[in-house]
């Protein structure tokens, strides 16, 4: 095999093992459980409501491919898990905050992703892999709304 | 000794992570979530764009091929009588290999060995249009893989793979395909997951795809790492698909959206 040949491969071969190694970048802030929340704001600051809404709509994020709310301009909504009117009624600040961040914390068996969470997870696709759904400050945009869906 | 642990893992798997499967009198075809303009777009073969690949698949049955210069029909005769049923029972056990093959695998595995012909790539037009063509000539036919003893493991294994959650996600098929068909996500029919009318037709794709592209598919949806075409853990589940779907009767090819 030629040189160059060789040396691209090895070069190839190390990236590919860089890419499935653990990304040490993507670390994730740390946060307090209290009963069943997490009172304080993962980033320190409040989330901004209306960027908050644009990502709970946006399709990649995932929100509305199973849950449906308030979102009369969006024609595919999710009906398997519960309507997301009246978030902000139902539970509190921190209780949502958690339900984001981890939901498996409350019920192993949920279908909820835990969208700030890197570990205990199998065969992550290479572009995910060690990076959380959302960052800390998407989950605290999307916070921000949630708690504004009263009934 | 380590496939009845195995089993025993499994059965404590299944007890908490799942429902039930479903059962046998309310299992549906992706077919029945459809629109009525869908589904008279499979029912009507001279507007089932998946019949062109199998009017292909005709022409390459009869087409001598490789070294060998045979054709699937110098062997197989006419396909409406020897491939009838054949499908259905597929993925098969191999003994060469001691693992099961599904029915591109063994379409690929006669051009080698008999035609000593190279194999077609996965996805390429000739392996879907003969496949089609091959599958079509079960329609109707009631699914029953699996039947060989020595299939039995890969069987459990493809359950397995079928309860397992991955990806970032953190999804196993299950959590949608047993325990949520009858719901909808983003506004789509979740079904089943019965793979009763492949090689089909996809509008999504605007073309014709296996079940493994389909799984990939999924398996990427829930932001996993998709196993390679050809792949054991693919065959395995295409191979509990099958097993589970038992007695539904084959559509290839379908049209899905």
């Amino acid at each position: 095999m030629p040189l160059a040949r060789r040396s691209l491969i090895v070069l190839l071969a190390a990236a590919a093992f860089a890419a499935c190694a653990p990304a040490g970048a993507e670390e994730l802030r740390p946060y307090t459980v209290v009963g069943d929340a997490i009172p304080a704001s993962l980033t320190g600051t409040r989330g901004d409501a209306t960027r908050g809404r644009a990502l709970v709509v946006e399709r990649s994020s995932t929100c509305i491919l199973c849950h449906s709310g308030p979102f009369p301009e969006q024609a595919f909504q999710g009906d398997l898990a519960p309507n997301l009117s009246g978030s902000g009624s139902r539970w509190s600040e921190g209780q949502l905050r958690l339900r984001l961040v981890d939901a498996a914390h409350l019920n192993a068996t949920t279908i909820m992703p835990s969208y700030y969470r890197v570990d205990g997870l199998t065969r992550v696709g290479n572009s995910w892999r060690g990076k959380p759904i959302l960052s800390a400050e998407q989950i605290e945009d999307i916070v921000a709304y949630l708690v504004t869906l009263r009934n | 000794m380590r496939v009845a642990a195995c089993i025993a893992l499994l059965t404590a798997m299944a007890g908490a992570a799942l429902a039930a499967e479903i059962p046998l009198d309310q299992r549906r075809s992706g077919y029945s979530f459809m629109s009525a303009d869908t589904k008279a777009m499979q029912d009507e073969d001279t507007d089932n764009p998946g019949m062109l690949s199998v009017l292909d698949g005709e022409t390459l049955w009869k087409r001598k091929a490789g070294t060998a210069d045979k054709a699937c029909a110098d062997c197989h005769n006419d396909a409406h009588v020897s491939m009838k049923g054949v499908a259905a029972h597929y993925p098969a056990f191999e003994k060469a290999f001691g693992k099961p093959v599904d029915l591109e695998a063994r379409i690929n595995l006669c051009r080698t060995n008999h035609q000593q012909a190279s194999p077609f790539a996965y996805e390429s037009r000739e392996l879907l249009a003969l496949t089609a063509y091959v599958a079509q000539q079960s329609r109707g036919v009631p699914i029953a893989p699996g039947d060989d003893p020595e299939l039995a493991p890969f069987v459990e294994k493809g359950h397995a793979l079928f309860m397992q959650r991955q990806g970032q996600l953190n999804l196993a098929c299950a959590n949608c395909h047993d325990d949520n068909w009858d719901k909808k996500l983003a506004g789509s029919a979740i079904t089943q997951g019965q793979p009763t009318g492949y090689p089909l037709y996809r509008l999504e794709w605007q073309a014709l795809g296996s079940l493994q592209r389909r799984l990939r598919a999924c398996i990427t949806g829930i932001r996993a790492q998709a196993y390679d075409y050809g792949s054991p853990e693919l065959v395995e589940l295409e191979l509990y698909l099958m097993s589970r779907a038992r007695g539904m009767p084959v559509e290839t090819p379908a049209v899905r959206p």
